[in-house]
């Protein structure tokens, strides 16, 4: 018996490579003909239609469509999924794949709701930078441990009106005195939105005492101490907001409307590409630009992820390894289809794999990587959490 | 002799039904809300019954204001709708019978809140239409920073639920005054020197109450329940309670499941207090008019609340026809920045970006639309003709039981429905969600059926039968081609109901179930207005030719029939 799984070992080891591909062989085979139900936020044309043409082309090449489940918030499928648990339904389930963030990442993982590790099953996971503490290992300070594969790269970015704004704020602290001047110039979206949390996080980062502190969970003592300078930060911003500080909009895309209709000066995402896409699609007035502010922003990777019971978990697989080839990112990408930066590793690609990121156009409303400046880490997720909660608690009447 | 136990039969055949295919769904979920609400969800591993869930929800920040804002929108609204649809009635009934009302009243009654909603919003906020017609004449190089949308006090939020409720409650209260020998009790008034005003308040709307009470509470409970009209059109910060609960039910923190559904039982608290007052009020009012009826006066002061009736009525109409119209404007606009009236550019693209499932999603909400609504009209003529052959009116406690899924909020049972679905391996089929839209079409379909059917002339039946028709000819071949313009008339306001579900929708078509008003929903999260504005053209569209179809049936069927050619309804 010993001897017979030492000699299983030693074949393993010997045959790695072979049986990695002779496992994909059969995730292929097992996957042709799937039907890949993948959860995602539906609230942007442009990454709706990458969506699209992803299903196209792995119906083409692999047999499996892909049918996009246009989501207004993720946790609706964290839920989907959680009442499926409830009744019974461990297989078959209505989720295959979910483009997911940290705190629902977290949350599913802790509940044991994930399919996985899979990551290092997808032959396109050769690309990534998987060495530890390299950004596409952790969300949120969680560790990914191949539970959910990367497909495009989130930044933090404001969008300013250059028609109506000679010089945004530097930094974060200098939002009060510009607010001060312009009263009513600016907003951010309700903190229980993703996008207003981020917004105070990114004020957390740079006013934080110790901003290490941040990356282990927030306790009350160090919660305390280290908000005590944003809320000061705060309370001097809000009465010069929108409304007075009394309304907030409720997402990102509400807020970008405000701005289109002339309400406020400045916008606020995730992507970097976004104010480009948003030009090109009538969003914006073309003289919307970026600005980060100087000492960085806030940047995650955007992950994908198989809930336990997905009836397609073979499909499933096959999409994430799609998303993961250098062709496809280089398309996703490009601006003229999307504009999201690709998670993979340029020190990773072969040639060809480079010449076709170096040929991809250029807009002038797109910033360079370089102009970004560093990229901030996420707080763990408790302190979003509690983030949320003590402006709740602070300005909610 | 014959007929007892076939009437009776139907009439268990319907109940079962309805014991079945409604109640049960509804109070499963809202046992399972229930339990979740005292701590009890096993599946995120809380076993433990506790009150917990409570305390955390009362220590939310804002939840006493949200709860003010959201009983002050949802009793007002309500009152004001109610007042201005009874004053608007008697100041145009005598030129607003049957069809031509309900032509007019159609395009409100087929836009879906949502899209009013994002309508009114442009038409109303400092950045909208009216602000943008007004900017040049002002001076404004941008627009003033005033809550005139989203107002701490909900006052938009009032508006935008009058837009859509006054024409409702004007149609059921048009359709109780067929029971009440309206000409006659008017003459008479009239002949004792009553004020127009006075007849109206003191001799009809007593008689038209019973009628059009349950509506009115129906127009209550969605008015203190609604998401999309709150999120679009509500104060922010806090929003009123079912925008929270919402926000609390999709958090990615999965235990704030838990006082998430101590909040939907406290909204139907919410509710049920509502009703209580209202019953309150009736009981007063009561009391009190009997003394004022006995005291005699003419009330000639009243008669200035007509023309002030049609004023406010024709304001009301002209802003729900903005909404309309701004939005069908954004669906052909490229840019149109602030403070241009008119967009800069044209575009087709909001409609031929999204047409290839533009067309998957209008064929699926048509199919659901179809469905649902005959799955509704099957039972509601059962029910009704089963009252017939019984020759019993209906009991109270069936009213209320038809009534049921519109006066318990939405949010209570949903999720725990999906749960029973599931476990009944129902979830993310067609079969689901026609079953879950069809508890929501039902009861509009027995609002709008039931007087028309009851108003029947029971000499047409009696004639048949003499002639040796059994029950069932009499049905088919007189009491339906007969009511068929009020039947259709159900019909379409059926399909109207069912394009509008979006939660039942979600919830229980896995998110699979593309329709227009999720697409609409999920596409634009409620900010392109061009998507939106293409999407609510078509999420109106298909009710209005619903309607439609409802006044020209009859019409082209019965065009040798006078008196069968008229909307009832």
């Amino acid at each position: 018996m010993r001897l017979h799984l030492a000699a299983a070992a030693l074949a393993a080891s010997l045959a790695t490579a072979p049986a990695v591909a002779d496992d994909w062989q059969a995730t292929l085979d097992a996957a042709r003909g799937q039907t890949v139900f993948w959860n995602a936020w539906g609230g942007d044309g442009r990454t709706n239609a990458f969506i699209d043409w992803v299903g196209d082309e792995t119906a083409r090449r692999f047999g499996v469509e892909v049918r996009h489940v246009k989501l207004t918030d993720t946790a609706e499928a964290v839920t989907r999924v959680i009442s499926e648990k409830a009744a019974g339904r461990d297989e078959g389930g209505s989720v295959d794949m979910i483009w997911i963030n940290g705190p629902n990442f977290l949350a599913m993982k802790e509940q044991g709701l994930l399919h996985g590790p899979f990551v290092e099953s997808l032959p396109n996971a050769a690309y990534l930078d998987l060495s530890p503490g390299a950004p596409a290992t952790v969300d949120f300070t969680e560790p990914v441990e191949g539970m959910e594969s990367p497909w495009r790269l989130a930044r933090f970015v404001f969008a300013f009106d250059t028609a109506r704004i000679d010089v945004p704020p530097e930094t974060m602290a200098e939002f009060v005195p510009w607010a001060e001047a312009h009263p009513g110039r600016m907003t951010h979206p309700d903190p229980s939105n993703f996008m207003g949390a981020t917004f105070l996080k990114q004020a957390l980062i740079e006013l934080a005492p110790d901003a290490s502190a941040l990356q282990s969970p927030a306790g009350d003592a160090v919660f305390a101490e280290a908000t005590a300078p944003l809320w000061a930060w705060y309370d001097a911003l809000r009465p010069n907001l929108w409304r007075g500080g009394a309304a907030f909009p409720e997402n990102e895309s509400i807020q970008q409307q405000l701005m289109n209709d002339g309400e406020i000066d400045i916008a606020m995402y995730f992507d970097p590409a976004a104010p480009a896409a948003a030009i090109r699609q009538g969003l914006l007035p073309d003289t919307a630009r970026v600005f980060v502010p100087k000492g960085g922003s806030i940047g995650n990777v955007s992950f994908v992820a198989i809930p336990y019971n997905a009836a397609n978990r073979e499909g499933a697989m096959v999409v994430a390894n799609f998303l993961l080839a250098p062709e496809t990112q280089a398309q996703m990408q490009n601006i003229d289809v999307l504009g999201a930066f690709s998670v993979l590793d340029p020190a990773r690609l072969d040639d060809a794999g480079r010449a076709a990121f170096a040929a991809l156009p250029d807009d002038p409303a797109l910033p360079r990587l370089d102009e970004l400046g560093p990229t901030l880490i996420e707080p763990h997720a408790s302190w979003m959490t509690r983030l949320t909660e003590a402006w709740a608690d602070r300005n909610t009447r | 002799m014959r007929v007892a136990p076939e009437g009776r039969g139907l009439r268990a055949l319907v109940l079962a039904a309805l014991a079945f295919g409604l109640i049960g769904p509804i109070a499963a979920g809202l046992w399972a809300t229930a339990r979740a609400g005292f701590g009890v969800m096993p599946v995120i591993g809380a076993t433990e019954a506790s009150l917990a869930p409570w305390s955390a929800l009362f220590a939310l920040p804002g939840l006493a204001t949200s709860l003010k804002v959201t009983a002050f929108t949802g009793i007002v609204s309500t009152l004001l709708s109610l007042i201005l649809a009874l004053a608007l009635t008697a100041a145009l009934q005598p030129r607003l019978t049957g069809g031509r009302a309900a032509r007019l009243l159609a395009p409100f009654l087929a836009i879906p809140h949502a899209a009013l909603a994002i309508g009114l919003a442009f038409v109303l906020t400092p950045s909208g239409w009216i602000a943008r017609l007004l900017a040049p004449i002002l001076g404004l190089d941008r627009p003033p920073d005033i809550a005139l949308v989203g107002d701490p006090w909900g006052i938009a939020l009032i508006l935008g639920l009058m837009l859509k409720e006054v024409p409702f409650l004007m149609l059921v209260s048009l359709a109780g005054l067929t029971q009440i020998p309206l000409a006659q009790h008017l003459a008479a008034g009239r002949s004792l020197g009553y004020g127009r005003a006075a007849v109206w308040l003191k001799l009809i709307v007593p008689q038209l109450w019973p009628l059009i009470r349950l509506p009115v509470m129906v127009v209550l409970a969605y008015a203190l329940s609604t998401v999309e009209m709150g999120l679009i059109l509500g104060p922010s910060n806090p929003p009123v309670l079912a925008v929270l609960l919402t926000r609390l039910f999709f958090a990615p923190d999965t235990a704030l499941l838990l006082p998430a559904s101590a909040g939907a039982l406290l909204q139907g608290g919410l509710v049920a207090a509502a009703f209580a007052l209202l019953w309150l009020t009736e009981r007063a009012l009561a009391m009190a008019g009997r003394f004022w009826l006995c005291r005699g006066g003419r009330g000639h002061g009243l008669d200035p609340i007509l023309p002030l009736a049609r004023g406010l009525g024709m304001i009301a109409a002209a802003l729900g026809a903005l909404a309309m119209l701004a939005l069908l404007t954004w669906s052909f606009a490229w840019r149109w920045p602030w403070p241009a009236a008119l967009p800069e550019s044209w575009s087709l693209r909001a409609w031929t970006g999204a047409a290839p499932g533009l067309a998957r999603a209008l064929g699926l909400t048509l199919a659901l639309a179809l469905a649902t609504t005959a799955l509704s009209l099957a039972l509601a003529v059962a029910w009704l003709e089963g009252e017939d052959r019984a020759r019993s009116p209906r009991a109270p406690w069936a009213e209320a039981l038809i009534y049921l899924p519109l006066l318990v909020p939405q949010i209570g049972f949903l999720y725990g429905l999906n749960v029973l679905f599931l476990r009944l391996g129902l979830s993310g089929g067609l079969a689901a969600v026609i079953w879950a839209q069809a508890l929501f079409v039902f009861p509009y379909v027995m609002i709008t059926l039931s007087d028309p059917w009851r108003a029947l002339d029971p000499r047409l039946a009696r004639a048949a039968a003499s002639l040796g028709a059994g029950p069932w000819r009499r049905l088919f071949t007189v009491k339906l081609p007969v009511l068929i313009a009020p039947i259709l008339t159900a019909a379409a306001i059926g399909v109207a109901v069912s394009v509008a579900q979006y939660l039942p929708t979600l919830f229980m078509g896995a998110g699979r179930i593309a329709t227009l008003t999720t697409e609409a929903v999920t596409l634009s999260s409620g900010s392109d207005r061009r998507v939106t504005g293409a999407y609510a053209t078509l999420q109106t569209a298909l009710p209005l030719a619903a309607y439609a179809a409802a006044f020209l049936v009859p019409a082209l069927l019965h065009r040798d029939r006078r008196a069968l050619r008229g909307g009832g309804a």
